[in-house]
C-alpha cells in the first residue's frame, strides 16, 4: 500500500496535467521508492488511484526498463555494457561483481543485499565505465573503486 | 575562439541562480519582456541559423515558426532532456552546471510561441540532475521568472519536469509526447506534425536542451553573431563529447566544423596507450562509423554527410586499434533490438535478425553469405518504421560491414576473433 505522503505527492503532481493519466511514471516512481519493485497489488492501487484499468498500468509499467516487475535486493547494482563503456572494459566491471558477490547478472545475494543488472547507455560514455545504485552514478569504475563503493553499502 | 556555453562551467555558484545573474544571466529575457515581440524572436532565431542539437539538426526558428499563434487553447513545449544515444552525454553539462541557462532559453521560446505550459522531460536515470533541475525552477519562481506575470510583462509561464523510466524511444518526439500523456513511449505517425497535433491533441513543439540553452546567447548577442561561429550552414558552438580509447574523454565546447582529427589528437589529447586509430563514430551510436583514414572531416552536418556519416548530437567514440569490430556491431546491434518499441513489423523483427546475424558472427558460427544478409536486412529496414528507430538500428551496421568488410571475413573464415586484445562483450 503506498503511504499518505506518497498519495498527497501524487494529488500534488496531478496539478501539472490535465489528466491525471500523465501521473503514472512520477506514481510508479513512488511505489518502487516505497516497496522496492512494483507488484501487481501496487499496479491496481495506481490504476484505482488514475481511474485506469489495471491492465493500462501494467503495460506501461512493462514498457519502462527502470520499473522492477519483481524485487530485487536493498542495493541494485546496474552496469552499462553499452559501446562506451564496453571499450572501457565494462565488461570486466560485471565480471569482477559476479565474481564478488557470487551471483550472475539478474540475480540477487543471498542475503538480498545486492541485485547485479546490466543496463543500457546512461550517459556516463566520457567516465567509463559506470554503474548506477540507486539514484547515485558511479564513474571511471576499477576494482579497488568498486571494493570501497560496495563496503560502504554493507 | 570564444566559449559561451561552457564560460563558467564550475565555477563557484554557476550551478545557482545567484551566479548565473551575476554572469549575465535572464538579461535575455528582460530584453524579450520589454522589448521585442513574439515574432520578432522566432525571426532573430531564424536568422542565427541555429539547427536543433538533439541530433536532427532542423532549423529551431523554423520549427518554431509552425507553431500557430492565435489559438483557442493551449499550447504546449517539451523540452527533451531524455538524453540517451549511446556516446552523448551533452546534456548533462547544462543540467548539472548551469542548468538556468537552459531554463531561460525555454522561458524565452514559450515567450514566442505564445506558450503557457513547458515540460522538461528528463530521463529517470538522471535522478541527480533532477534535484539541481527542480530547485533550479524553484528559484526560477522565487525570482519571478516564472509563474504569472512574469517581470510585470503580463506573460505567464509555467515549466513543469515530467522524469521518464528508461525508453532510448522517449527521445524521439512523439514517444516523448507519449510518455508525458502516461502511455508507452511508442511514436505516433506523421503527419499530424507536434506543430498541430502533439500533447494532448495540441500545438506543441519539441527541442533538445542544448537548443534551448543557446537561445539566451543569440537574443543577448544577435544572429549575426551567432552566424559568424562555425560554417555557412551549421552555425554556433557545440559541446561534443568525447569517449572511448582517448587521452582525455570529455565533454568539449567548440565551433561546429571544427576538425575531428583535432578534436580527437589535440583537445582529447589523443589514443590512449600510444596506440593507433581505428574507427571513429562521430555522433552517437546512430551513425555510421569512420575508418581512421577517414577522419580528416569537419564536425558540420554537411561534411559528415558528404563523408558517409552523420554529425547526429555529436558524441564521438573512438576506437584504437584493438578493437574489434564485430564486437561493435554485437552491442550496438542489441542495443537496437532492446530499444526497439516494438510497434513496427520491420523494426522489431529487423533489429532482432541484425544482431542474431552479429552473435553469430561473433561466436564463429558465421556464414560468409550473413554478411550480404546484414546488408540486406539493413538495407530493408531503413525508412521502413514510423519513426527513425529502424534507420538508427540500420546504419551502423552498414556503416561496420563496409568499411570492415575484410576484418568480418576474416571472423568468420577463422571462426574467432581476430583481435587478441579486443575489449570483451
Amino acid at each position: 500500500m503506498l503511504s499518505e505522503n506518497a498519495k498527497k505527492e501524487i494529488e500534488r503532481e496531478m496539478a501539472k496535467y490535465p489528466e491525471k493519466r500523465a501521473v503514472i511514471l512520477a506514481a510508479l516512481h513512488l511505489v518502487q521508492k516505497e516497496e522496492g519493485w512494483i507488484s501487481q497489488d501496487a499496479m491496481e492501487e495506481v490504476a484505482s488511484l488514475l481511474d485506469l484499468t489495471p491492465i493500462e498500468v501494467r503495460e506501461v509499467t512493462s514498457f519502462y526498463t527502470m520499473f522492477n516487475m519483481r524485487p530485487v535486493g536493498n542495493h541494485h547494482l546496474q552496469v552499462c555494457t553499452n559501446l562506451s563503456c564496453a571499450l572501457m572494459n565494462g565488461r570486466g566491471v560485471v565480471e569482477y561483481i559476479q565474481r564478488k558477490l557470487g551471483i550472475e547478472v539478474g540475480e540477487t545475494t543471498g542475503d538480498e543485499r545486492f541485485t547485479l543488472s546490466t543496463v543500457e547507455c546512461l550517459g556516463s560514455c566520457g567516465t567509463a565505465p559506470m554503474m548506477q545504485i540507486g539514484d547515485d552514478y558511479h564513474e571511471n569504475l576499477s576494482e579497488p573503486k568498486i571494493d570501497s563503493i560496495l563496503e560502504t553499502l554493507k | 575562439m570564444e566559449l559561451y556555453l561552457t564560460k563558467n562551467f564550475g565555477k563557484p555558484n554557476a550551478i545557482a541562480m545567484a551566479g548565473y545573474l551575476k554572469h549575465g544571466g535572464y538579461r535575455a529575457l528582460r530584453k524579450v519582456l520589454k522589448k521585442m515581440e513574439p515574432k520578432d524572436v522566432v525571426e532573430e532565431v531564424k536568422d542565427s541559423g541555429l539547427r536543433g542539437r538533439g541530433g536532427a539538426g532542423f532549423p529551431t526558428g523554423l520549427k518554431w515558426s509552425f507553431m500557430p499563434q492565435e489559438t483557442d487553447g493551449p499550447k504546449y513545449i517539451a523540452c527533451n532532456a531524455d538524453e540517451s544515444e549511446p556516446g552523448t552525454f551533452k546534456d548533462r553539462e547544462f543540467l548539472e552546471k548551469e542548468p538556468q541557462m537552459m531554463i531561460e532559453g525555454l522561458i524565452i521560446s514559450a515567450y514566442a510561441m505564445g506558450v503557457n505550459t513547458c515540460y522538461i522531460y528528463i530521463r529517470g536515470e538522471y535522478a541527480t540532475q533532477t534535484k539541481i533541475l527542480q530547485q533550479a525552477l524553484a528559484e526560477a519562481y522565487e525570482k519571478k521568472f516564472l509563474g504569472r506575470n512574469i517581470l510585470g510583462s503580463g506573460f505567464d509561464c509555467d515549466i513543469y519536469v515530467h522524469r521518464g523510466a528508461g525508453a532510448y524511444i522517449c527521445g524521439e518526439e512523439t514517444g516523448l509526447m507519449e510518455s508525458i500523456e502516461g502511455k508507452k513511449g511508442q511514436p505516433r505517425k506523421k503527419p499530424p506534425f507536434p506543430a498541430n497535433f502533439g500533447l494532448w491533441g495540441r500545438p506543441t513543439t519539441v527541442n533538445n536542451v542544448e537548443t534551448f540553452a543557446q537561445v539566451p546567447h543569440i537574443i543577448n548577442k544577435g544572429a549575426s553573431w551567432f552566424r559568424g561561429i562555425g560554417t555557412e550552414k551549421s552555425t554556433g558552438n557545440t559541446i561534443f563529447g568525447v569517449s572511448g580509447h582517448v587521452n582525455k574523454p570529455g565533454a568539449y565546447e567548440l565551433p561546429l566544423g571544427y576538425g575531428l582529427k583535432d578534436l580527437i589528437y589535440k583537445d582529447a589529447g589523443g589514443i590512449r596507450n600510444g596506440r593507433e586509430l581505428k574507427a571513429v563514430i562521430p555522433g552517437g551510436s546512430s551513425v555510421k562509423v569512420l575508418p581512421a583514414d577517414r577522419i580528416d572531416v569537419p564536425l558540420d552536418h554537411d561534411s559528415l554527410t558528404n563523408a558517409g556519416s552523420s554529425l547526429g548530437t555529436g558524441a564521438v567514440i573512438v576506437m584504437d586499434d584493438t578493437t574489434c569490430m564485430v564486437r561493435v556491431g554485437v552491442v550496438l546491434a542489441h542495443f537496437y533490438r532492446h530499444e526497439s518499441c516494438g510497434q513496427c513489423t520491420n523494426c522489431r523483427e529487423g533489429s532482432a535478425w541484425l544482431h542474431q546475424l552479429m552473435v553469430g558472427i561473433e561466436n564463429g558460427q558465421g556464414k560468409i553469405e550473413d554478411l550480404d544478409l546484414l546488408m540486406d536486412v539493413a538495407d530493408s529496414l531503413e525508412g521502413s518504421s514510423i519513426c527513425a528507430l529502424a534507420d538508427a538500428a540500420a546504419w551502423p551496421v552498414q556503416g561496420l560491414v563496409t568499411h570492415f568488410r575484410d576484418e568480418f571475413e576474416e571472423h568468420i573464415k577463422t571462426g574467432k576473433c581476430t583481435s587478441p586484445d579486443s575489449f570483451r562483450i
